[in-house]
């Protein structure tokens, strides 16, 4: 598949391109559902092609073809300038890569046991089981699904670099959902998106379905008599680990992409509230803030070993201390912004789509707290737990978020349960109320399978380490 | 890989004729076959800087076999060997799946109408045609920051069955959506048709810019209710959620829906239909089961009248429920989507809608909206591209973004709606669903903070 890559490299520098880099992708997937004691719907996919970038003057040009025949490559490769030529009829400066050295090398996902190996009997069995046992236990709509993907990539640049990956990644969920009267409640677990890492079917044994299956139906039926979370201007917040995931998600992760910030998404995903005239100064949250993109951290779903435009997978800091320190980052929007080096960030959802920045493992350190100190420590507040809406405005400044589950927090316990929580808040302004962080032990690195961006949008699945944490001062119960 | 619908429909048979060989005539199968071309050019700071296009080959096959179904997709080369692992692998996972009770069976033969949403030039026009219509976006936007995209995308669709049923459609899209920026506000301006020859680049790149003057500077203005007037492309992100979570056949079987047909659920002046052969709609005749896509009026007069169904959610519906065409890929976890909507326009103007509101708020667009429980339809979102405050019948200063949590069902709810647009925008929602819709005047919209915080 080298050859094939190589060959439309070639055709696109032979059109004119002054840098070309092309992949040659192969991917499998499956995903299972079961609802309600039977399984639904069992897909695969298969996706071959390749996908081809030219540079010329100020644009990519992106071509692809659902083919992997040299002929056809080389076909790819032409078009990729063609169409970047046809670009200056509005054009700008010419688009400039921060170097990086050409690589050669392999990289694979470590895979203990092979997902393609499970029959699709014990499948099924298990996400039927684990269905019926929601229903048994208080869901009216009892939903479980897995999903796997298994990915091989050939990637070619003309600066030289020859780069092959073997990425697996899988993982589940279950849902129950109890219908009252005049609502809905659900309960989710691992969490609202499922637990996903580049990492085999272990990872889905690990979560254990089965063992959480009727603590999770109950907890929706219970749901719909709790309390309503109640309104306040102002009290503490704990939030759950899984819901932690999804605050540095939208309000970390999209906010320091910098394509983001530079623009480029403008119309669509929207921009930054942050400036680049203050990266290195500005406080973005509490001292106990630091936030990394490591795509490194092994079997985090946003792990890989070369990001698509062969940049070795490196550590890039974001928030350090609570300031704003680093971005997530390619080679042209780098050097754009007068950045030495690609923060290696830059991805793309499949063969026939062009790489972009995307997150890769962007996560919160740990403190050396602990979910169970934070509730002793509080005497008025509310603890959420997974994520059930996300709303963030196009410069991810303001956001408001609601949680599937609350429990009210009084002299440092947890006490009645309540439902419909929401908070919302000002992103430097949140994460610098910031006070209590859990530690090691409650380190878990969520994944996300379905983060949107781009036009033609492209589905990308990123890492989110993170501890349950503690917020003062949080509006909290935001209802309609 | 520009496959014409007449090959198409010979790979869907070839398919067939592979599952037949290799299962017995007894296997149930259906097979969709999709090529074309989608193409995208997209603009930013004024440039273009990401000009992408992809050549589409995509195959989907699903098979039962006695009741054990598996599907299998294929983006790659339709050769006889490639498809011969396709029909493998799928024969081979239904043969181990568990049985499937819902399994609805297949399209019985019927006649596919077409709904002629095809445009020749659209699906020959290249990277010039997309550039020259993003350059005079950003001419007319006359010094303003510009970004924003125009595409273009030729689909030719064949779908075969082992039932007899075959349906063959081809469709076009072209559109151009785009913002201008000022120091301190953003507006949009889109145009979206089946051909690219009606997306006038200049025209809403011209919009785009005066809307974007006309919102900046904006003023902040404490949270509440207030009286609202949506313009198109905020009236098609509420039908997103009538549909996915309201008219949708699974979210009425599992009791998510709000929707109770045959109550007045809505204002008498509301009705909403379901018609991809409205003229100014886009789309293919038939969804990915092959069924025929017929006018569904969903809403008459305020009523709640019809659900919008997939085979699967027919079948569980029972009585005399039958496909509405809902059917979409992947989609058997979320249900009947893909909707085709139509609002019918009403009687005033722009300047008449505005006029009519004595103090409220202009909305262009909103943003991030999630919903909090499908039953209530509670959302929350915000404004974008430009909101200002009303008053006086007049649109006055802007204002800057909001926040709102509102039930969308109940913003629409008998006595809700005051007026609606004479003039329509066509707008994509989500999971292949348009809206072919006007502006609205609603009594209330409960707006629940700043964007600012």
């Amino acid at each position: 598949m080298d050859d094939i890559a190589t060959a439309a490299v070639e055709a696109a520098l032979a059109a004119g391109a002054s840098y070309a880099d092309a992949r040659v992708m192969e991917t499998r997937t499956e995903a299972m559902a079961a609802r309600n004691g039977a399984v639904e719907t069992l897909d695969r996919e298969e996706r071959a092609g390749v996908g081809v970038r030219a540079l010329i003057g100020s644009s990519w040009g992106f071509f692809s073809v659902p083919d992997v025949g040299s002929a056809a490559a080389r076909r790819a490769g032409a078009q990729a300038a063609a169409v970047a030529r046809a670009s200056a009829r509005v054009a700008g400066p010419a688009l400039r890569l921060a170097p990086e050295t050409p690589v050669r090398g392999s990289w694979e996902s470590e895979c203990k046991e092979d997902p393609w190996g499970v029959s699709l009997a014990e499948k099924g069995d298990h996400l039927e089981g684990v269905t019926r046992t929601l229903v048994e236990n208080g869901a009216d709509i009892a939903e479980a699904v897995h999903r796997i993907w298994d990915t091989r990539k050939w990637l070619v640049s003309s600066e030289g670099t020859h780069v092959d990956q073997h990425i697996v990644e899988c993982g589940a969920l279950m849902n129950a959902t109890a219908v009252g009267e005049g609502e809905t409640q659900r309960r989710s677990y691992p969490g609202i998106r499922g637990q996903y890492g580049t990492r085999g079917w272990e990872l889905v044994r690990e979560i254990d379905l089965p063992g959480q299956a009727a603590r999770v139906g109950s907890q929706a039926r219970a749901l719909l008599s709790a309390d309503p979370c109640p309104s306040f201007e102002a009290t503490d917040l704990i939030l759950g680990g899984e819901q932690m995931a999804l605050q540095i998600h939208e309000s970390v992760g999209h906010a320091t992409e910098l394509d983001r910030i530079l623009g480029w998404e403008a119309a669509f995903a929207g921009t930054s509230w942050l400036d680049l005239k203050q990266l290195g100064s500005l406080r973005f949250g509490s001292d106990l803030m630091n936030i990394t993109a490591d795509a490194t951290l092994p079997g985090s779903l946003g792990s890989f070993g070369y990001d698509d435009e062969g940049t070795p997978a490196h550590p890039v800091d974001i928030v350090k201390d609570g300031i704003w320190v680093g971005t997530l980052s390619g080679r042209d929007s780098a050097a754009l912004a007068g950045i030495e080096r690609s923060g290696g960030a830059v991805r793309a959802e499949g063969f026939n789509r062009l790489p972009m920045v995307r997150m890769t493992n962007v996560g919160l350190l740990p403190g050396d707290s602990s979910l169970e100190a934070m509730i002793e420590a509080t005497d008025d507040g509310i603890y959420m737990d997974t994520n059930r809406s996300w709303s963030i405005d196009d410069k991810r400044l303001n956001f408001q978020f609601g949680c599937e589950i609350g429990w009210e927090i009084k002299g440092g316990k947890r006490t009645r349960m309540l439902r419909n929580p929401t908070y919302t808040g000002i992103s430097p302004r949140f994460w610098g109320s910031m006070d209590m962080l859990g530690g090691r032990d409650e380190w878990v690195f969520w994944g996300t399978p379905n983060c949107g961006k781009g036009q033609p949008q492209q589905i990308g699945h990123t890492g989110h380490p993170a501890v349950p944490a503690r917020f003062r001062g949080i509006r909290v119960g935001v209802h309609g | 890989m520009t496959t014409e619908t007449g090959s198409g429909l010979a790979t869907a048979e070839r398919v067939l004729a592979i599952v037949r060989d290799r299962a017995g005539t007894s296997a149930e199968a259906e097979v969709n076959v999709v090529g074309g071309d989608r193409s995208l050019t997209r603009f930013a700071t004024s440039f273009i800087h990401q000009n992408v296009s992809e050549e589409l080959s995509h195959v989907l096959l699903r098979v039962a076999l006695d009741g054990r179904v598996a599907s299998s997709s294929l983006d790659g080369p339709t050769d006889d060997e490639t498809l011969g692992r396709l029909v493998d692998n799928v024969i081979a996972a239904a043969r181990v799946a568990p049985a499937d009770p819902s399994w609805p069976g297949l399209t019985s033969p019927a006649t596919v109408a077409d709904p002629g949403h095809w445009d020749d030039a659209t699906a020959a026009a290249v990277a010039d045609d997309r550039a020259g219509r993003v350059r005079a976006f950003v001419d007319a936007a006359e010094g303003l920051e510009t970004a924003g995209y125009c595409s273009t995308t030729a689909v030719r669709a064949a779908f075969a069955n082992s039932a007899g049923h075959s349906a063959t459609g081809r469709s076009t899209e072209a559109a151009l959506d785009g913002i201008a920026r000022t120091p301190t506000a953003d507006s949009s301006g889109l145009a979206m048709s089946v051909r690219l020859a009606d997306v006038d680049g200049e025209a809403a790149g011209r919009l785009a810019a005066d809307r974007a003057r006309a919102a900046s500077d904006p003023v902040d203005l404490a949270p509440g209710r207030y009286e609202v007037v949506l313009a198109p492309s905020a009236v098609a992100d509420i039908l997103g959620f009538l549909a996915i979570y309201g008219f949708n056949g699974k979210a009425v079987e599992e009791g998510r829906s709000f929707v109770r047909i045959g109550d007045a659920q809505f204002d008498p002046a509301f009705s909403l239909r379901d018609d991809v052969a409205d003229a100014g709609m886009v789309g293919l005749g038939f969804d990915v089961e092959g069924t025929p896509r017929r006018r569904v009026d969903v809403v008459v007069d305020g009523v709640s009248s019809a659900i919008l169904h997939t085979r699967r959610t027919a079948r569980a519906a029972g009585h005399a429920a039958q496909s509405t065409g809902h059917a979409v890929e992947g989609g058997a976890t979320w249900g009947a989507l893909g909707g085709k909507f139509v609002v019918p326009a009403g009687d005033r103007d722009h300047d008449a809608l505005i006029g009519g509101v004595e103090r409220g708020i202009y909305v262009l667009d909103f943003w991030y909206t999630r919903i909090l429980d499908p039953r209530t339809q509670v959302v929350s979102g915000l404004t974008r591209n430009g909101v200002w405050l009303i008053e006086d019948g007049k649109v006055g200063r802007a204002l800057t973004n909001m926040r709102f949590t509102q039930s969308y069902a109940e913003a629409l709810g008998p006595g809700a709606v005051r007026g609606i647009g004479s003039e329509r925008e066509l707008h994509s929602v989500s999971f292949d669903t348009d809206g072919l819709v006007p502006s609205l005047h609603l009594a209330s919209w409960n707006f629940t903070g700043g964007a600012k915080g």
